[in-house]
């Protein structure tokens, strides 16, 4: 029997996470599966910009920060559920792609990058110098999302961090689904043409400009959520969430794990947010590390890690 | 990821071995030793371990040593809240010290509540102890403290009408708020307010715009690190010729060295007594605590004390003195005695801590300081 990437994909994702907590010897653990998996959800979006669309953007931090600041405020000055805040943080970050990507996504490679990273820095701004509504640089607090006294009501008694864990985990198996569907689909098709050829893809009739608006609006989505999440599970949030290194952090992970694979680049956000954990014990060194694993990521397995090891161990395979 | 999972464990178990002896009282950090913050919590990872050493070397506590699990969260926190469910749930500590920015410590917080673990932050923030949460203590005095030690003096030199110019870095932005709030109490107005960016190389322009202000008798700059300084240099180049007052944020000697003693000569700000330990009197409570700190962690480092470290070593303080008292180093007798504490002399002031009051300091903690000729000098 032969089964799909996409169902192995899935089955593997579904696994490691009901399996994992087994061998985790403390509540903390917990912990940094769910960050893991709230990082691996904004750079499963990054696949579909860059890996699929071949678009890059250094900017999805402000995203982040919106869809993380809708959680904090909406509750507040709307009455809105936290989890209705988390789908109004999600509309806005996809408006807001549409009406900044339509002019932006005309320009390419590093110009492309620049105008991407002066958005994100903007939202920053915003989220540090509006004091009144987002509290500035201090942060502010964010309601809790009550989900978890609902299951324990049912008799689902979860401590903190294993809901946050499980919830994250089901967030990100439904957006590495959604992100696989779309691979194979007549619209991961053309996208992934117009990152072969942007001409040749115009030549056999793809839309283009349309098309790239499309991925841009999606990866903001999946930001978004991503930055709800952290915001809902730690309970607090500061303008850190929008700034400019959580967006390089993303590219990273993607870059690092294989931005052409869901799998890949979920692996790569596991690692750098495993690796600061490792780390401590010699936390002076931590950015050397980092800033050495990338270098020797890009110039020997510039695929990325995962798809590098997938084609050796099935090189030997053949 | 299993994999990896399995090794983060081990790395731990590595990290843990070194320290783990059977009894000893396990105590948790995590400030920002590294990042943007790291003139707050360099001092203060420093201060904390020199502190730990002495009180080892001395026999520990209650005959138990102390072992001391320090994080460096960066300034950022995200991680801050995770190395705060890693020191409890993993290093199983009874305490929490840290949090050396308003972010990290309101991060820090949720999580020492939730598993009622006593948890002692270095942040300014009134929003820490205010409403007053069970399990949550803080050293340094808020930031409205300080605003109103500055109108106070003001109050004293006849002054009515000021002009703020203030960093838009969480520092500058948290104090400029709290002075507004506070100013009218004491009769005093704001005529200019503006800001800078922390990274701002030259503020003349703010300066210029408050010097030609109408009715302006003094300028109050709220800010840490650098921007201060360039203010204090700025302000004597366009020989602005009223009284500058600084915030307790630039009270430590690198802020003269940075503005140089001429551009800071007169310069007034709300220290604590860590910066004029040489000038206590023989009777002052706080003056052996102070002289001892400041032997100790210039002996050992090499720079000289400041206000931040200065913090760390209160919390370390109360935290010590409280598990003394308890005779216990469970986490429910630990926060019952620290909110006991009681006329602690720390070196930022006399601790009185309450079951409302979890900062424990008044006004008094702070003292009006002026620079004259490039050294600290008390103003009565």
């Amino acid at each position: 029997m032969k089964i799909s990437a996409k169902s192995a994909t899935l089955l593997v994702l579904v696994v490691l996470i009901l399996l994992s907590p087994v061998l985790f010897p403390s509540g903390y653990y917990y912990r940094v599966g769910a960050l893991i998996f709230v990082n691996a959800i904004a750079v499963t979006g990054i696949v579909i910009l860059t890996g699929y669309a071949g678009q890059i953007s250094l900017g999805h931090a402000g995203f982040a920060g919106i869809g993380a600041y809708a959680c904090a405020l909406a509750p507040v000055h709307l009455g809105l559920h936290p989890s209705l805040a988390l789908v109004l943080g999600a509309a806005i970050s996809a408006v807001l792609a549409f009406l900044v990507g339509r002019p932006i996504l005309r320009l390419k490679g590093y110009y492309l990058g620049v105008a991407t990273l002066g958005f994100g820095i903007l939202v920053s701004m915003v989220l540090n110098n509006e004091r009144q509504l987002t509290g500035g640089p201090d942060g502010m607090e964010v309601p809790e999302l009550g989900l978890r006294g609902l299951l324990e009501d049912a008799g689902l008694d979860l401590t903190n961090g294993q809901f946050w864990y499980f919830f994250c985990g089901i967030v990100l198996i439904l957006a590495a689904w959604l992100a696989l569907n779309l691979y194979n689909s007549p619209t991961g098709r053309a996208l992934r043409a117009l990152h072969g050829s942007e001409v040749a893809a115009r030549t056999v009739g793809v839309d283009v400009a349309r098309l790239k608006l499309q991925a841009f609006v999606i990866s903001a989505v999946y930001a978004s959520v991503s930055g709800s999440l952290l915001a809902l599970q730690n309970k607090f949030i500061t303008p850190d969430v929008a700034g400019f290194m959580h967006s390089i952090e993303m590219v990273t992970m993607a870059v690092l794990g294989g931005v052409g694979s869901v799998l890949g680049a979920i692996f790569g956000a596991a690692v750098l947010t495993l690796l600061p954990q490792v780390l401590t014990v010699f936390a002076e060194y931590e950015q050397l590390v980092l800033g050495l694993v990338m270098m020797l990521v890009m110039i020997f397995l510039p695929q990325g890690l995962l798809p590098s090891i997938l084609r050796k161990v099935r090189g030997k395979d053949e | 990821m299993q994999k990896t999972l399995t090794t983060t464990a081990l790395a731990t178990l590595l990290a843990l071995g070194a320290t783990a002896a059977s009894a000893e009282i396990r105590i948790g950090a995590s400030v920002s030793a590294t990042g943007p913050a790291a003139f707050l919590g360099d001092p203060e990872a420093k201060t904390l371990e020199m502190l730990v050493e002495q009180i080892n070397e001395k026999g520990g506590i209650n005959g138990e040593e102390i072992a001391l699990t320090l994080y460096d969260d960066g300034g950022d926190p995200n991680k801050a809240r995770t190395f705060a469910t890693r020191l409890i749930e993993d290093d199983e500590v009874v305490a929490i010290i840290g949090g050396s920015t308003t972010g990290t410590s309101m991060s820090i917080l949720s999580v020492a509540e939730d598993n009622e673990i006593p948890f002692i932050s270095l942040a300014g923030a009134i929003e820490i102890i205010d409403p007053v949460k069970p399990f949550t203590f803080k050293t340094p005095h808020t930031d409205r403290m300080a605003c109103q030690k500055i109108f106070e003096d003001m109050q004293k030199q006849g002054i009515t009408k000021i002009g703020m110019i203030s960093g838009t870095d969480g520092f500058g932005a948290s104090m400029q708020a709290q002075c507004k709030e506070v100013v009218g109490e004491y009769g005093i107005e704001v005529l200019a307010d503006e800001t800078y960016n922390p990274t701002d190389a030259d503020m003349t322009t703010q300066l210029t715009k408050i010097r030609n202000t109408d009715g302006v008798q003094a300028v109050l700059n709220p800010g840490f690190g650098q921007g201060p300084s360039i203010v204090t240099r700025n302000y004597r180049q366009l020989a602005i010729d009223l009284p500058l007052y600084q915030s307790h944020g630039v009270a430590s000697d690198g802020f003269i060295e940075l503005a140089g003693a001429e551009a800071a000569e007169g310069v007034r700000l709300p220290g604590t007594a860590l910066l004029i330990a040489d000038q206590l009197g023989a009777d002052d409570p706080q003056k052996p605590v102070v002289d001892a700190y400041k032997t100790a962690f210039e002996e050992k480092t090499g720079t000289s004390v400041g206000t931040f470290g200065g913090y760390a070593h209160d919390a370390f303080l109360i935290l010590t003195d409280a598990i003394t008292r308890a005779g216990s180093a469970e986490p429910q007798a630990i926060r019952d005695a620290i909110e006991a504490t009681s006329g602690l002399a720390g070196t930022t002031g006399i601790y009185n801590m309450s079951a409302e009051d979890h900062l424990g300091l008044d006004l008094s903690a702070f003292r009006m300081l002026e620079i004259k000729g490039g050294e600290w000098t008390v103003v009565e």
